[in-house]
């Protein structure tokens, strides 16, 4: 376990390096993000914030730094940090070939979620995937395909949901259920950690924003304190950076 | 211990219900093993000996070509949906989604065996289905199953991994291929254990180092 400082942070992130080839993405990047805070983090097409979730949830290791999650070094206890982190990232991680019930019992499996059936039911009503939790993955819409991946990403009542971009391209009411989901996991006291391109939105649905520009995180400050045009204002071609 | 077994089997199960489905892994594997041994038995003139002769060095080489492309296959159904990455965020070490892959991947390439060892003893006319045989063909399946997965998650994020998988996976086997041919060879010729406890040994040998090996590549290979 960490200190009683680190334990209160859902996220630290210090120095993280992470270069693809000769393309440098993250310079030395530090952020935190405290336990039942919604952070939002923006920044132009190719700075990276695929890549900072991406690394944060432990899909790609950094080149250089460090990243506990609720206290939990990734380095040395990635396994257990995974059972506090939830993520819906660009695609929805669901096997084609199987029903929406087949995938959540297979996910919650593997996450040795307790009373499983009842889970799945839980989260069947929360997210409206009734009628469709015996279809095949592969024949649903991209909203319901959202709605599945958003159910698989709560399954084990993760501490700390990861959205990258989750609200593209869906509908009206698919987005007020992912909303919905949003809104009670803060009231629960948990975190969520976001990257959008609707500043508004992200502005509005967050505690805090952050800024990716250069690698770095160029803006951290509250969310009531923030404008669209200082977010917009930071944004910079990533090939300057 | 008992936790990792019944993760391992979780895994393999899925992947088992997928092919249950799709029926692409298998039906690839015993589709273009018989082609090979079909096209052998066409271009050389099979005499009794000559079947003795070349017959396990086909049966192993078509057993091992065709495997590669189920072992392409098998990687590339969880590379389509990104499910890898679904895999990668459960609280499930690497070895363990290693292990549950190699274990479906074992048990399709034994599958598609069962249906391949039949013709090709029909074809050739020398008897393979024998004791010895299945053990040999056990421990190379575990083998091509171990390298093939470790390969296959290498080639899985590369643009041409249909061309990475053989270049890797063939060189690499060529001892455990060795040993299934010279093994094949010693039971058709009539020989008993003893005739190729070595080809045994190297066949096991192989089996747990590239079972280790391949497993802690695994980790190294999935997180870039």
């Amino acid at each position: 376990m960490g200190t009683k400082n680190s334990v209160a942070l859902a996220v630290q992130a210090t120095g993280l390096e992470k270069s693809f080839g000769n393309a440098a993405v993250l310079r030395g990047l530090d952020m935190t993000v405290r336990d039942g805070e919604a952070v939002v983090i923006f920044g132009a097409n190719g700075v990276g914030k695929s890549t900072l979730l991406r690394v944060l949830t432990t899909l790609t290791r950094p080149d250089y730094g460090s990243i506990s999650i609720y206290g939990r070094d990734l380095s040395k206890q990635a396994e257990y940090a995974r059972l506090s982190l939830g993520a819906v990232l660009h695609s929805p991680m669901l096997y084609g070939d199987m029903t929406i019930r087949e995938n959540l019992n297979f996910f919650g499996k593997m996450f040795r979620v307790r009373d499983l059936p009842g889970r799945i039911e839980e989260m069947t009503d929360r997210l409206g995937l009734g009628p469709r939790m015996e279809q095949r993955t592969r024949e649903l819409s991209h909203g319901y395909q959202k709605r599945a991946a958003l159910a698989r990403a709560m399954l084990h009542r993760p501490r700390i949901l990861f959205l990258d971009e989750a609200e593209t391209g869906l509908d009206e009411p698919a987005r007020k259920v992912l909303d919905g989901v949003i809104s009670e996991h803060r009231a629960a006291g948990h975190a969520v950690v976001m990257t959008t391109h609707s500043i508004e939105r992200g502005i509005a649905e967050s505690d805090r924003v952050f800024v990716l520009a250069g690698g770095r995180i160029a803006l951290d400050a509250p969310s009531s304190h923030v404008t669209p045009n200082d977010v917009t204002g930071l944004y910079s071609d990533p090939s300057d950076a | 211990m008992g936790a990792s077994l019944a993760t391992v089997w979780t895994l393999a199960r899925k992947d088992l219900l997928l092919e249950l489905r799709s029926k692409d892994i298998v039906l690839a594997i015993v589709v273009f093993a018989l082609l090979v041994i079909a096209i052998f038995t066409f271009a050389i003139e099979l005499t009794p000996s000559r079947a003795r002769d070349v017959g396990p060095g086909v049966l192993w080489a078509a057993v091992a070509f065709a495997g590669v492309l189920g072992l392409n296959r098998s990687f590339a159904v969880e590379a389509e949906g990104d499910t890898l990455d679904g895999l990668m965020l459960t609280p499930v070490s690497r070895e363990l989604i290693f292990f549950g892959k190699v274990l479906g991947n074992f048990i399709f390439i034994t599958i598609a065996q069962v249906v391949i060892f039949p013709v090709f003893e029909a074809l050739f006319n020398i008897s393979v289905l024998q004791v010895e045989t299945i053990v040999i063909a056990l421990l190379a399946s575990l083998g091509f199953a171990a390298v093939g997965t470790a390969f296959a998650a290498v080639s899985v994020r590369v643009r041409s991994r249909e061309i990475m998988l053989p270049l890797l996976f063939l060189p690499t086997s060529v001892p455990l291929i060795m040993a299934a041919v010279e093994s094949t060879s010693a039971v058709v010729d009539g020989g008993s254990w003893g005739d190729f406890s070595e080809w045994l040994q190297l066949a096991i040998a192989f089996d747990v180092i590239f079972m280790i090996a391949s497993a802690v590549l695994f980790q190294f290979v999935l997180e870039e």
